[in-house]
């Protein structure tokens, strides 16, 4: 199990195990972390799984993964160089420790 | 007035006589027997013939969802016929009467658009305008008549979005139900019973037009202003804008944020009615409020339909759409899909995933106005449950004749306050 720090917006800290291959999203919606709706179930259709990779880990992680992931971005409130959406975003063992930070709102 | 006719059997006609677009259907309330037969029997479904031409209805959940997100193909754009079966006629365009909505635009000129308008109805936008969506609420439930028969729909919901539209453009309180009248005349044809003509009906367009001119030259320099036009008028990017297109995304977010909401206020009072567990478990817990008001939207789908053309031919359903041909997402269907959606023809209040729903789209035209819906609909029944264990409703409720817009005119009520302690 890999261990992800999710910190809403206003500093609250949630610790989650995943088992690795979850979406991000998945795990935040299955743990009941606050903040993280993804309201199409993981279809990069919705942008409410938006979500920042902490500074350290964003060459792990890369950029978008599609055209479509970029474009939904693009709608999401407070879009940054950080931005993914969590949906699109396989957990592995080497995000062990990985922190995720979450937006004022979802979209 | 709707008169009550027998129900329409959907298994004694041939599958090719089914059309979907019969406004009739949905008035009476009796339409959901001919989904569940589509999505059974042919989830891809060509209607050869019907006063919108030849159109395919899609009606399960996974097939509106790949449409709906497949904007490359499926196009929305307004010279093709837009986004709504009868565009045509709602959304007429005269030579010198364009007004662009990003709702009937393809990439890239839909993304340049929509985000001009976003913020303001963004996350951040919507904690400035919370406290003034509350006050216009108390105002108008402390203003209710109590132990007498009232119509809902005009005494609330409409009241309420009307205000809220208000508070979103700063718009002069004691003008607000021009506000309504615009939306209404947009989507309403001559000898409707709304406007006479088309001439008259532009001359009301015109007019809006110019009143939101002035509003806008009022607020050039209103920087700190969290209203729709203050932002517009002062952002760097918009503030070039030509009025057609501010006229076009001003009457967008007025039709998109108007009956929609005022529907799904007036439908989870219906709703609660029918399923009274549910009412009585809400009552119990006002923290199930979070989860009743996406299923609340599920249940009314304001909007039946959302409508695509292909611009290439494409395979669907194991059907073959050709280029050219009008494809309609049944989001009303969709939404009582069992495939997707469990136990979908149950009002659950503490419904699991409640927002897992098609009614506001997926994609990039996902409903830009979904969280104010949200917040209007919470904050209404947070208040609500302080002050009155039932909104019973004693009458029929009268429907409005639409495939698209899923509403009410009538919705007749009686107050009961909590009992005395």
């Amino acid at each position: 199990m890999t261990r992800i720090v999710f910190i809403e917006y206003d500093g609250t800290q949630h610790e989650v195990e995943v088992e690795p291959g979850t979406s991000l999203m998945s795990a935040a919606v299955e743990n009941d972390v606050p903040g993280i709706d993804g309201d199409c179930g993981g279809n990069c259709a919705c942008a409410t799984c938006h979500l920042y990779i902490d500074a350290s880990w964003r060459d792990h992680v890369g950029p978008p993964a599609s055209d479509t992931e970029r474009d939904m971005i693009g709608f999401a409130d407070g879009a940054t160089e950080s931005s993914r959406l969590g949906c699109q975003i396989a957990v592995t063992p080497a995000m062990d420790g990985m922190v995720v930070r979450l937006p004022l709102g979802q979209h | 007035m709707s008169t009550v006719r027998p129900a329409p059997d959907p298994y004694a006609m041939p599958l090719e006589a089914i059309d979907m677009s019969d406004p009739d259907l949905f008035q009476h309330n009796q339409m959901m027997p001919f989904f569940k037969r589509l999505r059974t029997e042919a989830p891809v479904h060509f209607s050869p013939g019907s006063d919108y031409g030849p159109f395919w209805s899609v009606t399960r959940y996974d097939d509106i969802m790949a449409v709906d997100t497949n904007h490359q193909v499926f196009s929305s754009d307004h010279a093709r016929g837009g986004h709504i079966l009868g565009y045509e006629m709602f959304f007429i365009e005269d030579e010198d009467f364009q007004l662009p909505m990003f709702i009937a635009m393809d990439q890239p000129r839909h993304d340049v658009t929509r985000k001009t308008v976003s913020p303001a109805v963004g996350a951040e936008n919507l904690r400035h305008m919370e406290s003034a969506i509350r006050a216009s609420c108390v105002d108008i439930l402390e203003q209710l008549p109590v132990g007498e028969t009232f119509n809902w729909v005009d005494r609330f919901s409409i009241e309420l979005t009307t205000r809220t539209l208000a508070t979103l453009f700063d718009f002069p309180f004691e003008d607000r139900r021009m506000l309504t009248r615009w939306s209404d005349i947009s989507v309403s044809v001559p000898g409707s019973g709304i406007v006479d003509s088309w001439e008259s009906r532009r001359r009301e367009l015109e007019e809006m037009g110019d009143y939101f001119a002035r509003l806008w030259q009022e607020r050039t320099h209103n920087t700190e202003g969290y209203d729709l036009v203050s932002m517009l008028a002062t952002g760097a990017e918009t503030r070039g804008m030509s009025r057609a297109e501010f006229m076009g995304n001003v009457l967008l977010l007025i039709v998109g944020g108007n009956d929609t909401t005022r529907n799904t206020l007036s439908g989870s009072v219906l709703a609660l009615n029918d399923f009274p567990d549910e009412y009585e478990k809400l009552r119990r817990n006002p923290g199930l409020i979070t989860s009743f008001v996406p299923e609340a939207i599920r249940w009314q789908t304001p909007l039946a339909h959302m409508r695509r053309t292909a611009l290439e031919d494409a395979e669907l359903g194991g059907q073959q759409i050709r280029a050219g041909d009008k494809v309609v997402m049944w989001y009303l269907s969709g939404n009582r899909d069992e495939r997707a959606i469990e136990r979908p023809d149950q009002f659950i209040v503490d419904r699991r995933r409640p927002r897992n729903h098609l009614s506001f789209g997926f994609g990039i035209h996902r409903c830009v106005g979904n969280r104010l819906a949200e917040l209007q609909l919470r904050i209404a029944w947070e208040e609500i449950l302080k002050r009155f264990r039932t909104i019973e409703v004693v009458g029929e409720p009268v429907r409005v004749r639409s495939n698209i817009i899923m509403g009410f005119s009538e919705l007749p009520v009686r107050l009961e306050p909590w009992a005395a302690a």
